[in-house]
């Protein structure tokens, strides 16, 4: 067989060696954005994390020092009730969606509508969670807070649990129903267990999602300077504290909110790695 | 010997499993009864997300009509943001939103195609997965916090480097000069598109390379028999095979960055004027609301529903596009 140098052969096989060193590149590209974010955060985060974060309350204007306690335990007491809540509304939602709508036209849009909502810009949910929630009663709340959070995460956890459900093989479905089973019982205690680590992936990925919102918080649960448990005001919570701190002049204002930074992403990221790492596990066993 | 389940009575005797007895009926009617509470109680939560779509657009719409009725359709292109005399228009914000989205999407989908490919075709098996979840983290990673990576890393490195090179040898151009005018201080409507189009990247990579490795691998085969090299192979058998589901993800890469919030307004300077060139401050609408929502009253008040009804209308639209295309790309491949 004769070696084929011709010039169009020559040619074509520089293009591909461009174009595959390009694509190489902006793989590289890609890899070098994410880890000179995370370097950024960990060298400006870690120089703030120490206990008096954990244990100091956020400060005053002008003021020395100062931590985040406040704005820690208040971010985890909304997060923790939007997830008490759009746990088991999404989960239930998500099995409407597969044991009874299936392909019906009234599943197919609430199918579209999820998605777009999943998509939406989250500071439209904030506007809108205000005109009903903090408008009406007359004062911020970190209920609207939860509110506009659960908002964004029952979109996610009604995906996830409906292409989980999927994955359960119909003949498990059938094997219930033969054996006289209700068709609630099929749903929850044979597909949703059957499902249940895919489930909580879904939960996990979540909760990653709506602990780094910052826009919905905005107008729901504003800000608050002192450490309160009140759920009925105005509450701390890392998100807007980060964005007050951030844009300020104040050295340890910055500083802080590197640290919240740091905290933030370090939840998010083990979050997701947990989430990733869970599921395959249980696919594999 | 009492009858206590449905399943034990077929086993019993084959002359009661035709008469169900008084037992297995109120059995039967309660398991009835708990499944339509179950379908009811489940459609009414999948029905909820309906109604936040609706409650969404009509609670936007009413707070948003003072300003509607007072500007009427000229709102749209009016160029002016005077708070005192109650004198609004959305042209600048829509200005802002979309080139900064524009210029991510830009500088983000010919990067998204090139990690999609190389992730489908040049990687090594066995560092396919790692990658595309390093990748996939990218997209978790909170907007506040590229919002800080831009303003406090980004914009130094980026003025000195970038800005300042781009105009000593681009401004004085005839045609393309007056795009590289304004000062070099890291903000600005191009850097704004430079980190949205971060965020946005993870996501276009994401949707792309779903969509190439369902490729059947008999038409790349195919085209690898015939003597192709693989950027060919890419680009005339692939990329026309997935043509619908590759533009799916860009819209959906633009529905995400128009509705971004926290990463624009971090960079894009926040001034209520219309940007002149890339490097002068602009905004957007999120960054609108986020800024000035907090002591807004009146009509001003009504103005910010009114940008944020405009925005969801505009997103809505685009990621409603999208979803339809890859609905149509999937339906093609008869997934």
């Amino acid at each position: 067989m004769q070696m084929n140098t011709s010039p169009l052969y020559r040619r074509r096989q520089r293009t591909n060696l461009i174009g595959l060193t390009l694509s190489m590149g902006a793989m590289a590209l890609g890899l070098v954005a994410l880890l000179w974010i995370l370097f950024v955060l960990f060298s400006n985060g870690l120089a703030a994390l120490d206990v008096s974060l954990f244990t100091k309350d956020t400060p005053a204007p002008g003021s020395e020092g100062g931590g985040l306690r406040n704005a820690i335990v208040g971010s985890l007491m909304i997060v923790g009730l939007a997830v008490l809540v759009s746990t088991p509304i999404g989960i239930l939602a998500g099995i409407y969606l597969t044991e009874y709508g299936d392909s019906s036209k009234t599943a197919e849009f609430t199918r579209f509508v999820t998605d777009i909502m999943l998509s939406a810009p989250s500071i439209v949910l904030g506007l809108f969670v205000y005109a009903i929630a903090v408008a009406t009663v007359g004062n911020f709340s970190g209920y609207a807070g939860s509110l506009a959070l659960s908002l964004i995460a029952i979109p996610v956890v009604m995906r996830t649990t409906e292409n989980m459900l999927r994955l359960v093989p119909g003949s498990l479905r059938e094997a219930a129903f033969a054996l006289g089973a209700p068709r609630w019982k099929v749903a929850t205690m044979v597909s949703l267990r059957a499902a249940r680590s895919g489930v909580i992936t879904g939960l996990l990925l979540a909760v990653a999602r709506i602990s780094g919102e910052t826009a919905p918080l905005l107008f729901t649960a504003l800000n608050n300077q002192f450490f309160s448990t009140n759920m009925d005001a105005p509450m701390a919570n890392l998100p807007v504290v980060i964005f007050q701190f951030a844009m300020s002049p104040y050295d340890n204002w910055i500083d802080l909110a590197w640290g919240g930074a740091l905290l933030i992403t370090l939840a998010v990221l083990v979050l997701n790695i947990l989430a990733r790492v869970f599921f395959r596990e249980k696919v594999r066993t | 010997m009492t009858v206590t389940a449905t399943m034990n009575s077929t086993h019993s005797s084959p002359s009661s499993a035709e008469l169900p007895s008084a037992n297995m009926v109120a059995v039967a009617r309660r398991q009835h009864f708990q499944d339509v509470i179950f379908h009811r109680l489940t459609q009414f939560f999948s029905l909820l997300v309906l109604a936040a779509l609706v409650g969404i657009i009509v609670s936007l719409f009413i707070n948003a009509w003072p300003t509607f009725a007072k500007f009427g359709a000229h709102f749209l292109w009016y160029v002016e943001w005077d708070i005192i005399n109650e004198e609004f228009g959305a042209a600048i914000s829509i200005v802002g939103t979309v080139f900064s989205a524009g210029i991510a999407l830009l500088l983000a989908v010919p990067l998204a195609f090139g990690i999609a490919v190389f992730l489908t075709e040049t990687c090594p098996v066995w560092l396919r997965r790692p990658l595309g979840t390093a990748i996939e983290l990218l997209a978790a990673v909170p907007s506040i916090i590229y919002g800080m990576f831009g303003l406090f890393v980004f914009a130094p490195v980026y003025a000195d480097y970038l800005q300042v090179p781009l105009q000593s040898v681009l401004g004085g151009m005839p045609l393309v000069g007056w795009l590289f005018g304004g000062a070099t201080n890291g903000l600005g409507i191009l850097a704004a598109g430079i980190i949205l189009a971060f965020m946005v990247l993870p996501f276009v990579a994401a949707v792309m390379r779903d969509v190439f490795e369902i490729t059947p691998p008999i038409l790349r085969e195919s085209a690898y028999g015939l003597g192709c090299t693989t950027w060919e192979v890419v680009r005339k058998v692939v990329l026309p095979y997935t043509q619908k589901g590759v533009i799916g993800g860009i819209m959906l890469g633009l529905g995400r960055a128009l509705g971004e919030t926290m990463a624009v307004t971090f960079v894009i300077g926040n001034a209520n004027r219309m940007p002149t060139s890339l490097f002068s401050p602009g905004t957007s609408i999120a960054s609108v609301l986020a800024n000035e929502f907090g002591e807004a009253e009146g009509l001003h008040f009504n103005t910010l529903f009114a940008l944020g009804f405009l925005l969801f209308c505009i997103t809505f639209v685009v990621l409603a596009m999208a979803k339809w295309l890859i609905i149509r790309a999937e339906k093609a491949k008869g997934t």
